[in-house]
């Protein structure tokens, strides 16, 4: 910002030119990215707003993950998105860089007459045998010794997932891999896996309805969804043993704690987080961009795209039940952008 | 054109038949052109998802057919789930669909008064143009909570009879092969009933009026001249609908439960080729994408073999009527 006060009184410009010249145009300029659809929402938001700033329009394909790794690949777009980090090995043989966006949560949400949203206690391990097949009733020991005093039906569980690829089942599935040898060793994780028991709902909407419609169901979804449709969710006890909250606050905390200082190129998931307070599965999406693109003016623009949205656009991601990086993250992602981007 | 005799008498004649058979042949041409590039848009697809699919179907082969794995993690896919699930839902779909389409036609055209039958036709017709999207939400939101709410009387009921009690044992989830099914039958019915209502309606008056005539009832002309005269036809209109059932996609994905699963009961989760393509295509990469395009194929395959076997029946048909 330093920049724009020695620019502003010498020039006399109004603000919206400032906020151009720093995007380092002079006119309004249009650049793309494509991935991800976790974040459609969010960017198509921040893209009106800052539109509205400077003249430069982001437009932003939502096609998936695996669309916008490749689009950025073949340099069709100025960013790609994926909810999947790159490997150093593939950053390196593009010359890309990445970088994390947003924050959102998933909570496990549940239809179980009798108990309310959040009033269930769930942990890696039980999620994780549930999944599997091995936990088949609400009433299960494992259950019940998490939930002491809360009355638990004798009823077969109906396990709900995405039936779709999607970055939420990429978080999710890391998550269960990570507190259960047994998931890691028969399924493992990735964007659609083979799931050992269940039906598959597409997209968040589908899950969140299955879940609604069918008694004594459990299933994953974002947040905003559990919130939205008014379904039960459960709290989680985290990697430090303790029992929180979905929320803003703890979600940060998982972002907060990850260890982002010893991952190089923002290569971590965020689930399992260490911090006490941290939410279990948290995840984030990656923004992809070459460290020295052919159109250097558009990517410049993108950059300070992001740096505007991380600084102005908390409002617009919190109303879409998204979390805004902690401060901390985005001074690190500003010194990667310096040390790493040739822009 | 070419056969008719040209008046050379008139030389003006004569210069305009010139010009009217290059005319012709030039439409000819065109008209050929049209044909070729059908066939050509049909033989690309095919040739596209082969290719798009080598690496799974020459890959793994026969396996890919046989096996109802599905792992996109440890990259070991197989078909045969989806082509379950797209055979049974489009043959609970026909089961259902047929009958009625052949009752809602044949009541138009032989007993329905004449006020009552242009609006049922057109609302039958509407039925046909509404997106399968809609079907898909009306399916879940609405017709998913009744039938769990009934399947668990069809699994005391039904489920008790020897043999096809089986099939409809299960836990009440609403979804599953059967509900899409019904919801598949929805959709292909209007394609159905418009054909078999058209067709009936070319049977000649004076050969029902005859029948009549001998003291035949309703039903015995309808069983005896109406459906004999549009058999093929009616046969023709049944696979139009298979097509379509087997190659449904949205509104099959939000009632079937998209799960990699062969049962035995028809209220379980099941998956079909077209709804796992629609579900995993945007996120998936190499292998996995590959497989996918690859069950694009089988959908293909599993097409062309039902309308040959359509077409062996017509023939059969037709020599057996001495035609």
């Amino acid at each position: 910002m330093s920049k724009s006060i020695r620019f502003t009184p010498r020039m006399g410009l109004i603000a919206v030119v400032v906020a151009m010249a720093l995007g380092g145009t002079a006119q309004a300029t249009d650049i793309t990215g494509a991935g991800s659809s976790f974040v459609y929402p969010v960017i198509s938001k921040w893209s009106a707003s800052y539109a509205e700033k400077t003249g430069n329009h982001v437009n932003y394909q939502s096609i998936g993950s695996g669309g916008g790794i490749a689009q950025i690949k073949a340099g069709t777009v100025d960013f790609g998105a994926s909810d999947m980090p790159l490997d150093e090995a593939t950053l390196d043989k593009f010359g890309l860089g990445q970088f994390p966006d947003v924050i959102g949560g998933i909570v496990p949400a549940f239809n179980v007459s009798g108990v309310a949203a959040g009033k269930m206690v769930l942990d890696g391990p039980t999620l994780a045998r549930i999944y599997l097949g091995e936990i088949t009733k609400w009433n299960d020991p494992a259950i019940a010794a998490l939930n002491k005093g809360l009355k638990l039906p004798d009823a077969k569980i109906t396990v709900v997932h995405r039936s779709d690829g999607s970055g939420t089942t990429f978080n999710f599935s890391d998550y269960l891999s990570k507190v259960s040898a047994t998931w890691k060793s028969k399924v493992g994780e990735g964007t659609a896996v083979k799931w050992p028991v269940g039906i598959g709902g597409k997209g968040n909407e589908g899950v969140s309805a299955y879940i609604k419609q069918i008694p004594n169901s459990i299933g994953y979804v974002e947040y905003a969804y559990a919130l939205q449709n008014h379904i039960g969710y459960a709290v989680m006890k985290n990697a430090a043993g303790k029992v929180v909250e979905p929320k803003t606050a703890s979600f940060q905390a998982a972002a907060a704690t990850a260890d982002w200082a010893h991952a190089k190129n923002f290569n971590l998931l965020m689930t399992n987080a260490p911090g006490a307070e941290a939410w279990p599965i948290t995840a984030t999406s990656w923004v992809i961009m070459y460290k020295q693109p052919k159109n250097e003016a558009n990517s410049k623009v993108a950059l300070d795209f992001f740096k505007w949205a991380y600084a102005n656009g908390q409002p617009q991601a919190k109303a879409l039940d998204y979390v805004p990086l902690p401060a901390p993250l985005v001074k690190q992602i500003e010194g990667y952008w310096k040390a790493e981007f040739k822009l | 054109m070419q056969a008719n005799p040209i008046d050379t008498r008139q030389p003006s004649t004569e210069h305009r038949s010139r010009a009217d058979t290059r005319h012709d042949a030039l439409f000819r041409r065109l008209l050929k052109g049209c044909a070729l590039l059908v066939l050509a848009a049909l033989l690309g697809a095919a040739l596209s998802t082969l290719w798009g699919g080598r690496e799974v179907l020459f890959g793994q082969g026969l396996h890919f057919l046989t096996s109802s794995a599905w792992d996109p993690v440890n990259d070991d896919y197989g078909a045969w789930a989806p082509v379950f699930g797209t055979l049974v839902t489009s043959l609970i779909a026909l089961i259902l669909a047929v009958p009625t389409s052949f009752g809602i036609a044949l009541f138009l055209t032989e007993i329905a008064p004449a006020w009552l039958r242009s609006p049922v036709a057109t609302a039958i017709e509407l039925l046909a143009s509404i997106p399968s999207i809609i079907y898909g939400m009306w399916g879940l939101f609405v017709f998913v909570p009744f039938m769990s709410r009934i399947e668990p009387t069809l699994s005391d009921t039904l489920g008790r009879i020897p043999l096809i009690g089986k099939l409809f044992q299960g836990p009440p989830l609403g979804l599953g092969l059967l509900t899409a099914g019904i919801v598949l039958a929805v959709m292909i019915l209007p394609f159905i009933c418009s054909v078999m209502r058209e067709v009936f309606r070319t049977v000649p008056t004076r050969l029902k009026e005859s029948s009549y005539a001998l003291g035949s009832t309703t039903w015995e002309v309808v069983w005896d001249i109406v459906l004999p005269y549009t058999r093929s036809a009616v046969i023709g209109g049944i696979f139009l609908g298979l097509g379509r059932a087997l190659g449904e996609t949205m509104a099959v994905t939000f009632v079937l439960g998209n799960s990699y699963d062969i049962t035995s009961s028809l209220l379980m989760p099941g998956t079909t080729i077209s709804s796992a393509i629609a579900n995993e295509f945007n996120e998936a990469v190499g292998v996995h994408r590959s497989a996918l395009i690859a069950l694009g194929f089988l959908l293909f395959v599993v097409t062309f073999v039902v309308l040959l076997i359509a077409r062996l029946m017509l023939r059969q048909l037709a020599r057996k009527e001495g035609r």
